[in-house]
């Protein structure tokens, strides 16, 4: 059964996108990641247009990251004074963000950037993770407790000034670098289609040193805010999110991650990372392989008022 | 019985379509006695959600022809079905640094988004190439003026072939030879085939009439692709209302995630 996606200009096979949102779904509700950064390269992979897949994935960001935001929310696990600093961040990000993307999009060199930027990205943060993990496996192993983070420890950052007390989190702390994670956060929403919870949240326990206990609430409520403001924002700039492509994604993820949830809760925390970085690593490599091997045409015909 | 059928369809389709004829491009050459007249059986291709292309048929009829000529077969036909015109950029992909980048690009000013044509025989046998080439028939022939500065213009072929290629591949530009066909001595039917990825828009049919190698008559007919029901209502609001668009896009994301988390909540 065909449906045709009236923003990409195309029909595409209903089944694949239910079974890609359920997919994705159910390792974003496994793994605990918003699944933006797996949606965007599947819909590339499966020919729709990256300006596309790039908007929609952020709107697919905002279904998979509300109710776990909620949850959080409920719970008392989110600092909203250390959310709102790097919201403020996070939506000038998101502005210059769109902008830098229809700039590249004028210029033709979208596509190469938003490539590029996942390979990169994937590359070095499944590289890490698959580090740690294994690391933490062989530790596992041998019976000796996991190294725990010394909570007197500080490096340069915490030297900034502009300081300001965050109560919640227990932290005394320069707005500089907070402002400055949720920016760039908030850029890589808005030219990748990715929540960025996957880099945030390492940045924020071991860059910032802020208690794990606030971590993902606090991320959350600032991915939920920033990708519906890159949504809104990407909608009324370039025009690129497919509602129709976004809403058949989103009902078959949230459905995906319930059944994802319960698989994950029987598994290690070290495996789930270790299976988590592979899949990281995966998609990075497809990518990179793209770019590298010839192209089955050098040429390529994009239309005005198209993509 | 069959062909008396298809003269009152011809008949019918004739009439409707005159009046709307009458005020589009209309070319006749004075000293021909031929006058040509096409007809299409609808006004409108609506594209529905499982729209996969449609075969749109023409009909037409050769008024005031020679019927020695026609009975030689000196009569030719190519209908074309051109979509809405718009600026088309090529890019040339070229290895740095070992990955695949744009490095070069070239943009056609207002070149058809569809283009679509039947004959009654391969154009280039039909009237000599110089004259089709003039007329701007066919693909190969077809006005690809670049836009801005080209330098020395040495790519200019290069950029061209490939345009036409790609949209050939693609399936948005095609031809075929033998898709004009009378169906009685002056009748004549022509089908092309609207693609799946079709542009919305002002399409127009031209049909041109040859005689023995020599242009005679051309008549041109629109035809309005439109995208209907929820992806019409869908296209214009993201477009009109980019704004609203985008909130209601966000509410339905909240509203899913949210009720998710709601159906699912273990008691």
């Amino acid at each position: 059964m065909t449906v045709y996606l009236p923003i990409a200009e195309l029909s595409v096979n209903i089944f694949i996108i239910l079974g890609m949102g359920a997919a994705v779904g159910f390792l974003s509700g496994m793994f605990g990641v918003g699944g933006g950064f797996l949606i965007t390269p599947l819909l590339i992979f499966y020919n729709i247009p990256p300006v596309v897949a790039v908007a929609t994935g952020a709107n697919q960001v905002v279904a998979s990251s509300i109710s776990g935001a909620i949850a959080h929310f409920r719970r008392g696990t989110i600092d909203i004074k250390l959310g709102t600093v790097l919201l403020c961040g996070g939506l000038v990000g998101a502005t210059v963000g769109v902008w830098l993307f229809s700039l590249l999009r004028s210029i033709g060199q979208l596509d190469l950037v938003i490539s590029l930027l996942y390979v990169v990205l994937l590359g070095s943060v499944g590289t890490l993770m698959l580090w740690e993990s294994i690391g933490a496996m062989r530790k596992a192993a041998k019976n000796q407790p996991a190294q725990l983070r010394r909570p007197g420890q500080h490096n340069w950052i915490h030297g900034l000034p502009l300081k300001m007390r965050f109560k919640k989190s227990k932290i005394y702390l320069s707005v500089i670098p907070v402002a400055t994670l949720g920016f760039s956060i908030g850029v890589l929403t808005s030219v990748m289609g990715v929540g960025g919870g996957f880099i945030m949240v390492p940045a924020m326990i071991y860059l910032l040193r802020i208690p794990t206990s606030v971590v993902v609430g606090t991320s959350l409520f600032q991915i939920v805010f920033v990708s519906a403001y890159t949504v809104i924002v990407q909608a009324s700039t370039n025009y690129t999110v497919d509602i129709v492509l976004a809403f058949v994604l989103m009902i078959a993820g949230v459905i995906g991650a319930q059944y994802g949830v319960r698989v994950g809760q029987r598994l290690r925390g070290e495996q789930l990372r270790a299976l988590l970085a592979l899949l990281v690593l995966a998609v990075g490599i497809r990518l990179a392989v793209e770019l590298v091997i010839p192209p089955s045409d050098i040429y390529s015909v994009v239309s005005a008022a198209g993509f | 019985m069959r062909s008396l059928l298809l003269h009152a369809l011809v008949a019918l389709v004739l009439a409707v379509a005159t009046p709307a004829a009458a005020q589009v491009l209309e070319r006749q050459v004075t000293n021909f006695t031929e006058k040509l007249e096409i007809g299409i059986s609808t006004e409108e291709i609506a594209i529905t959600s499982d729209f996969r292309g449609a075969d749109l048929t023409i009909f037409g009829a050769i008024d005031g022809f020679d019927a020695r000529l026609l009975a030689q077969g000196k009569y030719n036909i190519i209908v074309v079905l051109e979509g809405p015109k718009d600026n088309a950029t090529v890019r040339k992909k070229e290895r740095v640094f070992g990955i695949w980048v744009n490095t070069q690009s070239m943009t056609f000013e207002l070149v058809p988004e569809a283009y679509s044509l039947s004959s009654t025989r391969a154009i280039e046998t039909i009237a000599p190439r110089r004259d089709i080439a003039n007329m701007g028939i066919g693909v190969d022939h077809m006005r690809l003026v670049p836009l801005g500065f080209v330098g020395d213009g040495s790519t200019l072929g290069e950029f061209r072939n490939a345009f036409r290629r790609i949209r050939e591949t693609s399936g948005v530009y095609q031809r075929d030879p033998g898709g004009v066909q009378f169906i009685s001595s002056s009748l004549f039917k022509a089908s092309v085939r609207l693609p799946a990825n079709v542009p919305n828009g002002i399409h127009v049919v031209r049909a041109y009439l040859f005689r023995d190698g020599v242009f005679v008559a051309a008549k041109a007919l629109p035809l309005r692709v439109v995208k209907t029901g929820l992806e019409q209502a869908i296209t214009r609001a993201a477009h009109d209302q980019p704004v609203i668009y985008g909130l209601l896009a966000v509410t339905l994301a909240v509203v899913t995630g949210w009720g998710a988390s709601l159906l699912f909540r273990k008691e």
